[in-house]
């Protein structure tokens, strides 16, 4: 796969046009967001959708108004010591297509990503969840504290790099 | 000096405690309900929870108020966080699935049934029909179940002492069944990477048979209870508005959702474990009230029945689990009298399998809502990255808009029937 922030190509550049071409078959809303993909994976019949990470909030907005209606969520991975680190994945659901695509922005250590709190409230604990356990912040957020740890905890206990177990 | 001299010498300073004051002046510093106004002379904060027999586990809502009505209100969630996603990493994909039924233990055989779809779809796996037809008829066993304990804790909340007691003696013929088929009464595990763990036992389609036959009748004598009565009817009905914009807004799901007038069900829209086979209605209702969603959960109930007799009528006979070695523990009898099983279960056992690497979201309607796992692998034999989405922790953010402009009372019966489970919200 090309790293999609150092080199954005088109979805066809990434994965040939039959891929694409099967995706589309499927979710042919998606062209609606054609504008902001910088990478695309059609793999076990889900639709993964790379987007830079200062186009999310448009990203959104575009695929809102594609009709991908309903915010299921927001996680990351932590793919430490690999960089990008972080991987945010929104998962967006259609009432009327029936159908979710899963939109991807990768992150650096310390980068921060816009809030999409704007087009879709329900993002708020998503976020601060993500805030909390990974240490991503997202800015424009209303209310970004830790929502599972207690206000004083110290670290992010999703991230790789802390252990399951033992003393950090 | 003696200690009666030294008790003289203490000013009426040393003796002060802090104040209710100070302390409530010092839990608003920290937690601060979001937008509110600092506390003034007209409004109260209020701190109910996490003890609070309403709020069904352990939820801390920071209510403000002006007078009895609601301003604001800000749940504090995390009480019972106990890092569940961040052990599965440390487990082998079979070993996750105990760890499943402890999030939402009201639904563990919907948990388990996400769970294993999600993995399922990383391996291509195919499912045997025999055990999709069992996973159904126990996701809606458990849906019953689930929604016989809402339904007993709202009344109790409400007032209604009674119907906890009618609704708890199904419950338990329930939890009977679901011992007589996997051992346990609520932390299952039922149902397994692959298809489900055991063969039902003999007698046990009987036992379900004539739990089915009986239930209706029952769901009408909760009604019978409850519908008729004017102080159920004043306590529910226009309380707790949830519009269908805001459900969408707010990321609301499952009865609640349905209860807003989206007719929008995982089960029926997009289909998972065959349920495609079933003929079922999905209950909507357009009241947005709580009382719309204790109609619409009410016929669920009856919804279930109707598809858990299908179940049972149209169960195929054949395998329960999948036809992949390396993946499913074999036979007892196979693994004392073949060497290639002996070699697959020590495996299985010591190493786990491996995964091919990838992403993969499974989605199922839970009881509460739409339950989502999104599993990710890294091609080693232990997940990457387990996430769940549980319904209760967003349609918990709607419950500010729901109790705005309310009377304080009303929180009691809105949580009630949003049916939260705090282990699914805190994971």
């Amino acid at each position: 796969m090309t790293d999609p922030i150092t080199n954005p190509a088109t979805p066809e550049a990434c994965f040939g046009k039959e891929a694409v071409a099967l995706a589309l078959a499927d979710h042919a809303a998606v062209q609606g967001l054609a504008d902001y993909i910088v990478d695309a994976k059609w793999d076990r019949k889900e639709l993964t959708l790379t987007v830079a990470p200062e186009n999310i909030v448009a990203a959104c907005k575009a695929a809102q108004g594609a009709g991908y209606n309903f915010f299921e969520d927001v996680t990351a991975v932590d793919w430490y010591p690999a960089e990008p680190r972080f991987q945010l994945s929104y998962s967006l659901l259609s009432h009327k297509l029936k159908q979710r695509i899963r939109v991807v922005a990768r992150l650096n250590e310390g980068q921060s990503i816009v809030s999409i709190t704007a087009v879709w409230p329900s993002a708020n604990f998503y976020e601060r969840e993500v805030f909390d356990l990974f240490g991503v912040p997202f800015t424009g957020h209303p209310n970004l504290t830790r929502i599972m740890m207690p206000e004083n905890w110290e670290g992010h206990p999703l991230r790789k790099d802390y252990p399951v177990e033992g003393y950090r | 000096m003696s200690p009666i001299e030294q008790l003289e010498e203490i000013t009426a300073e040393d003796m002060k405690i802090p104040g209710v004051a100070d302390v409530v002046r010092e839990s608003v510093t920290h937690h601060k309900p979001h937008g509110s106004d600092p506390v003034s002379d007209q409004t109260m904060i209020l701190n109910m929870g996490p003890q609070h027999p309403s709020t069904h586990g352990v939820l801390r809502l920071v209510v403000e108020l002006d007078g009895e009505t609601v301003i604001s209100l800000a749940p504090d969630i995390g009480y019972l966080h106990t890092g569940i996603e961040k052990t599965c990493e440390a487990k082998f994909y079979a070993q996750v699935t105990p760890m499943t039924d402890r999030i939402d233990y009201l639904c563990p055989m919907t948990n388990n049934t996400a769970y294993a779809l999600a993995v399922e779809k990383l391996l291509e796996l195919e499912i045997p029909e025999r055990a999709q037809y069992i996973r159904v008829l126990f996701n809606e066993l458990t849906r019953i179940q689930s929604h016989l304990v809402w339904l007993g804790t709202h009344a109790m909340d409400i007032g209604a002492l009674t119907v906890f007691l009618y609704c708890f003696r199904e419950r338990e013929a329930l939890l009977r069944i679901f011992e007589g088929v996997s051992g346990q009464r609520m932390m299952t595990s039922f149902v397994r990477i692959g298809g489900v763990s055991l063969e039902l036992p003999s007698g046990l389609i009987g036992e379900i048979r004539a739990f089915l036959k009986d239930f209706p009748s029952k769901i009408a004598e909760y009604e019978g209870l409850l519908n008729g009565n004017p102080i159920w009817q004043s306590r529910l009905k226009g309380v707790g508005i949830l519009s269908a914009e805001d459900a969408v807004a707010l990321g609301v799901t499952g009865p609640p959702m349905r209860a807003s007038g989206i007719d929008f069900d995982v089960r029926r829209d997009m289909p998972y474990s065959g349920y495609e086979k079933f003929k079922f209605d999905v209950p909507v209702s357009t009241g947005n009230d709580v009382w719309a969603r204790y109609i619409v959960r009410m016929q669920e109930m009856r919804e279930s029945v109707r598809i858990c007799q299908q179940a049972l009528d149209g169960m195929p006979d054949g395998r329960i689990t999948a036809d992949a070695p390396k993946i499913i523990l074999p036979d007892r009898e196979q693994m004392k009298t073949q060497m290639e099983s002996l070699i697959h279960h020590f495996k299985i056992v010591t190493e786990g399998f491996a995964v091919p690497a990838g992403e993969a979201t499974s989605s199922v309607e839970a009881p509460h809502g739409m339950m989502n796992y999104y599993v990710v692998s890294d091609g080693t034999a232990k997940p990457y990255r387990v996430h769940m989405r549980n319904a209760d922790f967003a349609n918990l953010q709607a419950l500010e808009t729901m109790c705005k402009g309310r009377q304080i009372a009303d929180v009691v019966a809105v949580i009630g029937s949003i049916d939260v489970v705090l282990g699914a919200i805190d994971r």
